[in-house]
């Protein structure tokens, strides 16, 4: 801090947009563990009871499960297409491989309303509106790109001395792949499936297009009830969805970390 | 194939492993080991391949549904769904609504995002990690639950107004939800991270002798700042506030939940007409002008930056 101009100012203004970005979401909390009957601040005494609901309505129950099994799919699905496609784009030699790498990231620049109602168009075609597999495609649609763009950077890193020295000592190539190269990208590997499985877990744009009544995810249910009446069940179920995804990003940070040591 | 021959820039790297031994002898090996590796890669069908699975599957999933949307824009039930935008002026006035609403979250987010990224850059190992752990967690966490919690907090029986209130600053609540207001404080909240993350990535490249330079010279710590290090952290700026700008033109959950019903933005528009109107064409119609003008900003953006950088490339 000694060569920031300013200081003082400086270090408060930060500390205030610190509090600005972590301290509005943490109200959830206090108030999923509300006595009353209303979602209103302030809470009234502590219980349990919002968390029963959540564990023990069919409602709240499936579409947590669903949501569960959703974002296991998707991140294995998508870390398994996007291990091998950041593998081909960056070490593939053929024309347009550069246009081809940008383009396979295009579902991060476009907007999430327009991939959510194009993916519901194409789906009411093919009749998968309200299954899971369709969940899984759309959401790895939206999770592909970020797995391409942390197993580039993580091939990129690592040192293919290393793999032209197995082969130099007679090693196959299938056998360099499985034992020099994937051990050392996998950590980067494990995040990114991690960050997949995050990017379907709190997926809801194009989880309202594709899901229908039966088959709900867990933020589905919370929008649907943020609209209707509210009862806090709504901050339980919201508590649950922060913390699995924290949970989530913390094993992944620790992953990543593995691979700088 | 001529694209699995290795490529030049990696013999020179091969006798790594050799010249570690550090003999004349060892040299002789490390080209033996060359020409070897050169001829084994020849035989490895080539990588490229691995690549297909993943194109395919987007063009199907992806570029399908966006192809589909342009098409029924035009056939359900013919191009006049484009008429909307001469016939109604809700349609006209939710682009402009939208197009301010992203400019002025763009703004406030560089504003407060400059400082802290700046800090997080220039501070300490262990502060810095703490800074970038606050913006990560928010980063990952759920916009739903994001944009709930502000509602808890904006709402007229919210927190700030019962404080506002049992303080005696103000008699009624004010109108901080259900307007734009509300949605750019969301969409502030929800984008800050992504404009703190381009910008700290921006600094980091960095080369901080020139500010140190510039220092021993005999600049003041701020002149050194303002002639040195800001124009230099220009990049970051840009990559910021295009992928800040880009997300708000097409944001639906933080509007409909925190913004006029009323009023709705572009996002909201779409969702009605496809979700609510079933009008498949129109709805089609108002996301190809939503996706051309994406495409045409981001295009002019890739003109001031290097789009793979802000997708999150490392170089």
């Amino acid at each position: 801090m000694r060569r920031i101009p300013w200081k003082g100012g400086l270090r408060t203004a930060v500390a205030l947009i610190a509090v600005f970005l972590l301290l509005p979401t943490l109200v959830v909390i206090p108030l999923s563990f509300t006595e009353g009957s209303l979602l209103r601040w302030p809470p009234r005494g502590f219980s349990l009871r919002w968390y029963e609901t959540l564990l023990a309505d069919p409602a709240w129950r499936d579409a947590t499960l669903k949501s569960l099994e959703v974002a296991l799919w998707t991140a294995l699905a998508a870390t398994a297409i996007g291990t091998t496609t950041a593998l081909g784009l960056t070490r593939g030699r053929f024309r347009g491989r550069q246009l081809i790498s940008s383009l396979s990231l295009s579902p991060i620049v476009v907007p999430t309303v327009i991939t959510a109602i194009g993916t519901y168009f194409v789906f009411v075609r093919l009749g998968i509106v309200g299954t899971t597999a369709g969940l899984v495609l759309a959401h790895t649609v939206l999770a592909l790109p970020l797995v391409i763009v942390s197993v580039t950077n993580s091939l990129r890193s690592f040192d293919r001395n290393l793999e032209l020295a197995a082969l130099s000592l007679g090693a196959g190539p299938v056998s360099t792949f499985f034992r020099i190269t994937l051990p050392l990208v996998a950590p980067g590997v494990a995040a990114s499936a991690l960050f997949a499985f995050i990017t379907s877990w709190d997926e809801i744009v194009v989880a309202l297009f594709v899901t229908d009544p039966v088959v709900r995810t867990l933020p589905v249910v919370i929008f649907n009830q943020l609209r209707s009446g509210v009862d806090p069940t709504v901050a339980a179920a919201a508590t649950l969805l922060v913390l699995v995804t924290v949970t989530a990003l913390g094993v992944a940070l620790a992953a990543r970390r593995g691979l700088k040591t | 194939m001529a694209e699995a021959v290795i490529r030049p820039n990696d013999p020179p790297d091969a006798p790594t492993v050799a010249a570690a031994s550090g003999s004349a002898a060892a040299s002789t090996v490390s080209t033996v080991s060359t020409v070897r590796t050169a001829r084994t890669a020849r035989r490895v069908p080539g990588w490229g391949l691995l690549a297909v699975p993943g194109i395919a599957f987007l063009l199907l999933f992806f570029g399908w549904p966006i192809a589909d949307m342009a098409i029924l824009s035009l056939t359900e039930p013919s191009p006049a769904n484009y008429a909307v935008f001469a016939e109604s002026p809700v349609y006209r006035d939710a682009y402009v609504t939208t197009f301010l609403v992203a400019v002025v979250t763009t703004g406030t987010c560089l504003l407060l995002g400059y400082p802290y990224a700046y800090v997080m850059h220039a501070s300490g190992r262990r502060l810095a990690l703490v800074l970038g752990f606050f913006v990560l967690l928010p980063f990952w966490s759920s916009i739903l639950v994001r944009t709930f919690a502000w509602s808890v907090w904006l709402q007229d029986s919210g927190i700030v107004n019962t404080a506002l209130m049992s303080a005696g600053v103000i008699d009624e609540p004010l109108p901080l939800i259900r307007n734009a207001l509300g949605t750019t404080i969301g969409m502030t909240h929800v984008l800050l991270p992504f404009m703190v993350l381009s910008l700290y990535a921006g600094m980091r490249r960095i080369d901080p002798d020139l500010t140190r330079a510039a220092k021993s010279l005999g600049a003041s710590p701020l002149t050194a700042f303002r002639r040195v290090f800001l124009p230099l952290s220009k990049a970051g700026i840009y990559a910021g506030s295009l992928i800040v700008f880009v997300i708000s033109l097409g944001f639906y959950l933080t509007p409909a939940i925190l913004g006029d019903p009323g009023e709705p933005l572009v996002g909201q528009l779409i969702v009605e007409q496809v979700s609510g109107q079933l009008e498949f064409g129109v709805g089609g119609a108002l996301g190809v002008v939503l996706l051309v003008s994406t495409l045409v900003i981001v295009g002019a953006g890739t003109r001031l930056v290097d789009l793979r950088t802000v997708m999150g490339y490392e170089e």
